[in-house]
């Protein structure tokens, strides 16, 4: 019997990240419009904070366990995640749309033989069927469509959707041991880069391009992003100069990110780039080129020096922080 | 060992997008296309795989789509890609689609090592190099940075959220390959001449089922254009004024 909507968390080194609230709430949500049973699903070791799902509207939370869970196993995670869908009669798969789901969903789907859509910015039931809108050519277009396979899987771009808080429900954790893991393809090691947020999670992005002159003046941006507690980004123009690194660059080739606030400093706005951005809530924008197409995404600007502007709007952050 | 790479044929990423009178799909008249930035980087790693393991080694570009994909095939060819083959198929599949027509072709073919683009930068999906290590039944690693074939041993370093995944797996097995994997070669006035002369394999492209429904396509809602402040720092307070009072973002 397909009657059962699952959301599958997301969790690193034991503890379940931001975008898991924010699948459990809606997979809420669509069990409540599709009338289906909903529950949590997750692999792992040993993962911390489980029972918070239960705060957005999930009593029910399998955890799929094995020692050797601790570390990603794109094989055996998604073995084990597949397996567990069967065999509960799952009808719908919602999953954050992270390196992580973004591996493992498509291979979900083949082992059920089924379909799934990817990095969705909206979900809308419309008679009994989920309609899903998600970005194309990085955002210059956006698609409606729906899967027709027998279970559906949709990812969902992190920060997009509100992890709502749902009345609390007695937190039932159910643990299945999984004996005999998978593990062809295992992650061995993790290694953390040095920057301190990512441009894809990030809240706020202060991102620089070749109107910065030169690597030695990213000083200047990280400073900014520093005080407003947020990632710094790059243009592919100076990522390309090898000016800064390519996990930075935001835009087509580089990363769509949609964050509160996305200050562009020094950059012009070619479209790879507006597309990889304008769908920030709000921008600013900080150029000489009073004409420069940035300008015309921008909520606020300052068409001047940037190397003038950006010490002075440092400072004045810096103080209303404190 | 028999490598594979898959290609795929996208507008350039400098391409303002119109779309079609269809409302499902974007209006390719005057559209330059190019081969996927990312398939380039995958090209680049097969060549290399094949230089390093030496021995009668070849490399196969394969592309699902129609004849204009050709151009793209071509691209590899150039490159230094042995053979071209096209899988024909004039409509338009999902990415499941294109991987059971690549599948098939990777089957027949006998290649053990399969590289793509981590995504294609047209629909964006950055699923097919799983979605075809399922249907193969190989190992995978997607969005890679690093890659090094020992006999049968991959190591892989994959890009994930604030930083990398290292990543240990076997033979038969795809990658997805991300920008820093490599730089990829520009194509020698040789190698262009001589993939001229190539013949590209035509086939028809293994019948799939299409499990997505595309019901419209859309240009996302323009935003205003804002205000200019000022031209110099005596601006910076009215904007961080605004951030907070108007936008509350900070």
């Amino acid at each position: 019997m397909a009657n059962k909507i699952l959301a599958v968390l997301e969790q690193r080194e034991g503890s379940l990240k931001k975008v898991s609230f924010e699948s459990a709430s809606i997979a809420v949500k669509l069990s409540k419009q599709l009338n289906l049973e909903v529950e949590a699903v997750v692999a792992g070791s040993e993962i911390g904070n489980l029972n918070d799902i239960s705060k957005y509207g999930i009593s029910k939370i399998v955890h799929l366990k094995n020692l050797d869970f601790q570390n990603y196993s794109s094989s055996g995670y998604s073995e084990a995640i597949a397996n567990y869908a069967k065999e509960t009669g799952a009808s719908y798969l919602i999953i954050g749309n992270t390196a992580f789901g973004n591996d493992i969903a498509p291979r979900i789907a083949v082992k059920l033989n089924s379909a799934c859509l990817v990095d969705c910015i909206d979900l809308n039931v419309d008679a009994n069927d989920v309609i899903a809108s998600r970005p194309v050519y990085a955002g210059k277009a956006i698609i409606k469509s729906k899967l027709k396979s027998e279970v559906k899987i949709f990812t969902l771009r992190p920060n997009i959707f509100k992890a709502e808080l749902s009345d609390a429900e007695q937190a039932n954790v159910e643990v299945k041991e999984i004996a005999t893991p998978n593990l062809k393809s295992k992650v061995v090691a993790y290694k953390k880069s040095e920057g301190k947020l990512d441009v894809a999670e990030a809240d706020i992005i202060v991102s620089g391009g070749r109107g910065m002159k030169g690597p030695e003046n990213f000083n200047l941006i990280e400073s900014l992003a520093d005080v407003l507690g947020a990632a710094v980004g790059a243009s592919r123009a100076v990522v390309d100069a090898g000016w800064r690194p390519h996990r930075e660059q935001v835009g087509q080739t580089g990363k769509t990110v949609s964050p509160s606030l996305y200050v562009a400093c020094g950059i012009s706005g070619a479209i790879q780039h507006l597309a990889g951005m304008s769908s920030s809530k709000y921008i600013v924008a900080i150029n000489k080129d009073k004409d420069a197409p940035i300008f015309s995404v921008a909520d606020y600007g300052i068409a001047g020096d940037l190397f003038e502007v950006l010490p002075v709007l440092t400072e004045e952050i810096k103080k209303i922080k404190s | 060992m028999k490598i594979a790479v898959c290609v795929s044929h996208v507008p350039d990423t400098a391409t303002r997008i119109k779309i079609g009178v269809d409302r499902k799909s974007i209006d390719s008249a005057g559209v330059t296309y190019i081969i996927n930035p990312y398939d380039e980087f995958a090209v680049e790693e097969a060549l290399k795989t094949k230089e390093k393991i030496g021995g009668d080694s070849l490399v196969y570009a394969i592309s699902v789509g129609s004849d204009v994909n050709k151009e793209t095939i071509r691209k590899a060819l150039a490159m230094g890609v042995d053979e071209g083959i096209l899988l024909k198929d004039d409509s338009q599949r999902d990415s499941f689609g294109v991987a059971k027509a690549l599948a098939e072709e990777i089957k027949s073919l006998g290649c053990e090592l399969v590289f793509c683009g981590k995504q294609s930068v047209d629909y964006d999906n950055s699923i097919t190099g799983q979605i075809l290590s399922e249907l193969l039944g190989y190992n995978s690693v997607p969005v890679v940075v690093d890659f090094k074939l020992d006999g049968n041993k991959i190591t892989a370093e994959r890009e994930i959220e604030g930083g990398k995944e290292v990543v240990e797996t076997e033979l038969p097995a795809v990658l997805t390959a991300q920008k820093g994997l490599n730089e990829p070669r520009y194509a020698s006035l040789k190698g262009i001449m001589a993939a001229k002369k190539k013949v590209i394999a035509e086939k028809p492209a293994a019948a799939s089922d299409n499990f997505t429904e595309v019901l419209d396509m859309n240009l996302p809602q323009s935003k205003q254009p804002g205000r200019i402040l000022g031209t110099d720092s005596s601006a910076v307070a009215e904007l961080v004024k605004l951030l907070r009072e108007e936008a509350k973002v900070i």
